[in-house]
């Protein structure tokens, strides 16, 4: 990690002294391995504090919006996972290709510091501490990129995203209530989901809009829980692309990513494989329609 | 002193809960969080810390103060009663002790705040001494000591026993009421507290935040800390979310809505987060029209508006929960640091 | 939980304006019968029902929602209805997944003439919802009158 930190250093420094780019979006070394934030730098001085360690698992895309309105291009770092999300961002035209210089880096998968504390790294394996996103990795291949840093990646033969959903449909209803209401009980409502998540990008939340009704701070009722959770991954489905990001910042570990890989395994069955962000320009499954799609009460056929 | 092996700590759950609620930490989901105590749940007293705080139990996240109930033309003003249910709270640790200080410096100031009141009237805390403080700790800095909690009643366990010391009238009539499940631990408890001091004091020397100095943060530098140039940096990967805020054991802005039912008006107050879009909103707009004023916000508040109007207490007790918490690793320490704290340069 | 010996469901159906609104229409002055418990809310077009539309019903105390539009092909505005069925088949999945009863959810095609029809399917939305008894999993307590 420490070679590929060199590497994209040395880029961005001749990037931004040759005027390519006028500043660098990355992570910023915190005061331990595990926690950098992610950060803009203006200067070369600044960089002195760029860090790409096994902890950067936040993904940069979203603060593209924010960048895109800013003066000159901007350098981005990003993973390959990251890369998903980029595409659909610059598709919804949320983030201005021509304002983005995209710097692809390896990954070799990002760890979890709730798994790594106090934990000896060099017992058992990188497996055992990797971010829960990174057990279902989407490759090593950027999907965007103006150019690359070589490194090493991710080996390990990536889990089945759909597992889990699929023994959750094989619950009966009664069950998979409970499930769900146990798990989104749990909620408290901090809407870090939402903000972090490339494919929430309104301006203004309906969820923040008090004339609407609902209410975006408080788990008034059981309802309101449910609502928030539902329409969140409704309003993203088909845009949605699996990067984990909600599930990671979630204090409660609520698993959210099992919401919208719902919506995920629905689509490729009715609607055709789709991966969102595969490439810019895509159209999404919920903006397109076949004139011979299931009807609906063809589709929820079957179990009670 | 009183003592009881900490296998027997069930029984003790049983006859506390008997007469009245008990909230305690419970795990449910891989989370630890205060719950109500009920023999089936999964307890984790001595869990190194909630997600969110005690707070919740004296300052629920969303409570009723009125109902509006319509009839025609007219409306009918249904209060809502205080809370009278007598409860107990076991397992706080120094930390969130010290924030129901905090809190009732806010509260229990006039204007009374009535629904606190009775909550704190009727709650009786039973603390439990820290003995695996976490990396994210940072108690000691605002003169907390982890080995020592107030409340109520104060607890500590060692070498598999629970010894438990009333501190007020209220944890006396605790204790009282538990007769015949405590024993006196006589002097050997002396002896085992005074261990077990040494050793979370020895513990705390080694955490990374120990000796973080806090002495930049005085209400003489206000406008200095106010017109910093740092806080565009440090607030700018701030999502925005209220994580921080609502993991908070000191947070205490709340908003008032109202909920329409379709037969009445529910008048509820609810957690606010001055992180959010809408906070302090009024009718010409926002205060704090970016992340960065927001952002400033928490932290002056905590570090220096709220010690300017309270002799000098802060408003944060170095739980770390939201070292711990932070989605993006901004927190109040590294703001600390970053403005004049200790420096490892 | 107190139960109600006369409790019929209250279903909230949202009509598109130029074919099913006026298949209601035509039920009504063909003398076809429905429910008199099917609210009908009248949107432009089968397309214009927001996810939050549904949930919000529910919440409000409906206890089955069924939204009708025109049949494919015949919408419109050209191609709403497609979107529509799209969008509902995918949130009625997940609110199966979240454990609801599936039969309080349900997408019908209705033309303006098919009065008939309308009143067929919304005798048979009410059953269906009877014998599923009354909305528990998606309510609002707060929206809940109160039992006097």
């Amino acid at each position: 990690m420490q070679g590929t930190a060199q590497l994209i250093l040395e880029r961005a420094r001749e990037l931004m002294q040759s005027g390519q780019i006028q500043r660098v979006l990355g992570w910023e070394k915190g005061e331990f391995e595990h926690d950098p934030t992610p950060a803009f730098f203006e200067s070369e001085e600044e960089l002195q504090n760029f860090c790409y360690n096994d902890y950067c698992g936040a993904n940069l895309s979203k603060y593209l919006i924010a960048a895109s309105k800013l003066e000159g291009k901007t350098l981005v770092c990003i993973k390959p996972c990251d890369s998903y999300s980029l595409n659909q961002l610059i598709t919804e035209h949320r983030v201005n290709r021509e304002k983005v210089f995209v710097l692809a880096v390896p990954c070799p998968g990002m760890l979890d510091p709730v798994k790594t504390e106090g934990k000896d790294l060099s017992q058992g394996e990188r497996k055992d501490y990797l971010l829960d996103k990174c057990l279902c990795c989407k490759g090593a291949e950027h999907k965007i990129a103006d150019e690359t840093i070589e490194g090493p990646s991710l080996d390990l033969a990536p889990e089945d995203r759909f597992a889990q959903v699929r023994e959750l449909e094989a619950l009966s209803p009664q069950e998979r209530f409970d499930f769900w209401r146990g798990e989104l009980s749990r909620c408290i409502r901090c809407n870090a989901c939402r903000n972090v998540c490339p494919a929430c990008s309104c301006v203004k939340c309906v969820f923040d809009n008090p004339n609407s009704g609902v209410s975006s701070k408080a788990s008034a009722d059981d309802f309101e829980e449910n609502m928030f959770h539902i329409i969140r991954a409704f309003h993203v489905a088909g845009r949605c692309t699996d990067c984990g990001e909600c599930s990671r910042v979630c204090p409660q570990r609520i698993p959210l990513h099992l919401l919208n890989r719902k919506f995920i395994a629905d689509i490729d069955e009715l609607y055709g494989e789709y991966q969102a962000g595969e490439e810019a320009e895509q159209r999404s499954p919920l903006v397109n329609y076949q004139t011979t799609d299931k009807e609906p009460s063809d589709a929820l056929k079957g179990r009670g | 002193m009183k003592k009881i092996a900490e296998n027997r700590l069930p029984e003790l759950y049983q006859a506390l809960s008997a007469e009245r609620k008990l909230y305690l930490p419970l795990e449910e989901g891989g989370v630890v969080g205060y719950g109500l105590y009920s023999p089936e749940k999964k307890t984790a007293l001595t869990a190194p810390s909630t997600v969110k705080s005690p707070k919740e139990l004296f300052f629920p996240q969303v409570e009723g103060v009125v109902n509006f109930q319509m009839q025609g033309k007219n409306i009918d003003i249904l209060p809502i009663e205080m809370p009278k249910e007598d409860f107990v709270v076991m397992g706080v640790r120094a930390c969130d002790v010290r924030s129901f200080d905090v809190l009732d410096r806010v509260f229990l100031s006039d204007p009374v705040d009535g629904y606190y009141a009775a909550r704190r009237e009727h709650g009786t805390i039973v603390s439990l001494a820290c003995d695996q403080p976490q990396n994210s700790c940072f108690c000691e800095a605002f003169g907390i000591d982890a080995a020592a909690p107030a409340g109520d009643v104060r607890c500590f366990i060692r070498e598999g026993v629970l010894y438990w010391q009333a501190l007020t009238d209220k944890g006396q009539a605790l204790t009282d009421s538990l007769f015949g499940l405590l024993e006196e631990a006589g002097p050997a408890g002396q002896e085992q507290q005074e261990a077990f001091t040494a050793e979370t004091k020895e513990k705390l020397q080694a955490l990374p935040y120990h000796g973080l100095d806090l002495s930049a943060f005085t209400p003489d530098r206000l406008g200095e800390l106010f017109h910093d140039p740092k806080w565009k940096k440090l607030s700018q990967a701030c999502l925005g979310c209220g994580s921080c805020t609502f993991v908070c054991p000191t947070c205490q802005c709340y908003d008032v809505r109202d909920f329409d039912t379709g037969h009445g008006i529910q008048r509820y107050r609810c957690w606010d987060s001055c992180m959010y879009s809408d906070f302090t909103m009024m009718a010409h707009g926002t205060p704090r029209p970016t992340q960065l004023e927001k952002f400033r916000q928490r932290f002056m508040h905590k570090l220096v508006y709220f010690p300017s109007n309270n002799e000098g207490m802060y408003s944060c007790v170095g739980c770390g929960r939201c070292v711990r918490k932070c989605p993006i690793h901004m927190h109040i320490v590294k703001v600390i640091k970053a403005l004049g704290g200790k420096k490892d340069e | 939980m107190q139960v109600r010996q006369d409790w019929k469901p209250k279903i909230v159906a949202f009509c598109c304006n130029w074919c099913s609104y006026a298949g209601a229409d035509l039920a009504g002055s063909s003398r076809r019968s429905y429910p008199a418990d099917v609210k009908i809310i009248r949107v432009p077009c089968s397309c214009r029902v927001n996810p939050l539309f549904i949930l919000r019903a529910f919440q409000r105390g409906a206890d089955g929602v069924i939204i009708c539009g025109c049949h494919p092909g015949d919408c419109h505005y050209t191609s709403g209805n497609y979107y529509a069925r799209r969008r509902m088949t995918l949130l009625f999945k997940m609110l199966e997944y979240l454990g609801i009863e599936k039969g309080r959810t349900r997408v019908e095609w209705v033309s303006a003439a098919e009065g008939a029809k309308f009143s067929s399917v919304m005798n048979d939305f009410v059953q269906t919802v009877t014998a599923l008894g009354e909305n528990v999993k998606l309510e609002d307590l707060r929206c809940k009158e109160p039992l006097n």
